[in-house]
């Protein structure tokens, strides 16, 4: 029992770092450290559009690869966050953008749930001040056995 | 009026279902693209079948015409395929295919098997040209209007309801 337990134990570990080897030999395109983290910070940002719940810089798509070197690419040529978003958003339209642009397209989405706080904590403000101004015996006598 | 309070949550329910009611009809992967209204951005791609000529934007310029996006490896491609040669046979408009990050051979061999419905098929190997029109799933589908203007596009394969709603009415009030 115990070695088939270590045996386990030894494969995992191996299989993991095969894992960390693979991730090395797949890292950066670019040899520049701050150039890659800023494109993975703008990727971060952007929805991939094959897998829609992953950000372009976390999945593995075809089309997310592509996207990442472009955005290395205008990195590299001197553009600036703004002009990548707005490169994106003239293509895939705000729906690549985690964070959309607060407009009347997109009001109802930045100010919803907001509103529905607000609106339940109307409703139990009104109800609360109504029972307030409730006479006592109104209310139904407490259970005798909770007491004791 | 007292009486009639047990209906509010009744209210909200129905309310509530006719969201999410209207949300089952709603495809989250059809994102509504920005190019439509917009002018086609500009390219210059190889032709598939011959890569020495090139075929520019402004060469198609004066004319309606679709612009479908394909691949060999794209298995709906495959299922979209026998309407689009059935349809290029009522020459209704011009096809022009974007063979799109594709083996240029794997292409043409696809096109020898399957039919070619294209006036031609442009070769967009890395697939800029297809970030350029915001493709994200093949196939899709453009028109363009005669200044070089998307006035429609169609993500995922075509259907005969599309063509026969959508399309056709699009390209004769173009023409007209």
């Amino acid at each position: 029992m115990a070695k088939w337990f270590v045996r386990t134990f030894l494969v995992a570990i191996l299989g993991c770092s095969m894992g960390i080897a693979g991730a090395n030999e797949a890292a950066p395109a670019s040899a520049d450290p701050a150039l890659e983290a800023r494109m993975m910070a703008i990727s971060s940002e952007l929805r991939c559009l094959v897998c829609q719940n992953q950000t372009i810089a976390d999945s593995h798509a075809e089309l997310a690869v592509d996207l990442r070197a472009q955005v290395r690419e205008m990195l590299q040529a001197g553009k600036t966050d703004q002009q990548i978003t707005e490169y994106m958003t003239a293509r895939y339209g705000d729906f690549v953008l985690y964070r959309p642009p607060f407009k009347p397209a997109t009001a109802l989405l930045w100010i919803g749930p907001a509103a529905m706080v607000l609106i339940g904590l109307g409703a139990l403000f009104v109800v609360l001040r109504r029972r307030s101004r409730l006479a006592a015996d109104q209310f139904e006598p407490e259970d005798p056995d909770s007491i004791a | 009026m007292k009486s009639l309070k047990f209906l509010i949550p009744m209210g909200i329910f129905l309310v509530l279902v006719l969201f999410l009611g209207a949300g089952l009809k709603l495809d989250p992967k059809e994102v509504p693209s920005p190019l439509i209204g917009k002018p086609a951005p500009t390219f210059a791609l190889a032709r598939l079948d011959d890569p020495t000529q090139t075929i520019r934007r402004d060469d198609l310029l004066g004319q309606v015409w679709m612009l479908n996006v394909w691949a060999s490896w794209c298995v709906a491609c495959r299922e979209e395929h026998p309407l689009l040669v059935e349809f290029a046979k009522s020459k209704t408009l011009p096809i022009y295919g974007l063979n799109y990050k594709d083996q240029p051979a794997a292409g043409q061999k696809w096109l020898s098997d399957f039919g070619n419905p294209y006036q031609a098929s442009l070769s967009d190997r890395d697939g800029r040209v297809g970030i350029d029109f915001g493709v994200y799933g093949v196939p899709e589908t453009f028109i363009i209007d005669r200044q070089g203007v998307v006035r429609f596009k169609q993500i995922g394969p075509i259907t005969p309801e599309v063509i026969r709603t959508k399309i056709e009415p699009l390209v004769r009030q173009l023409n007209g």
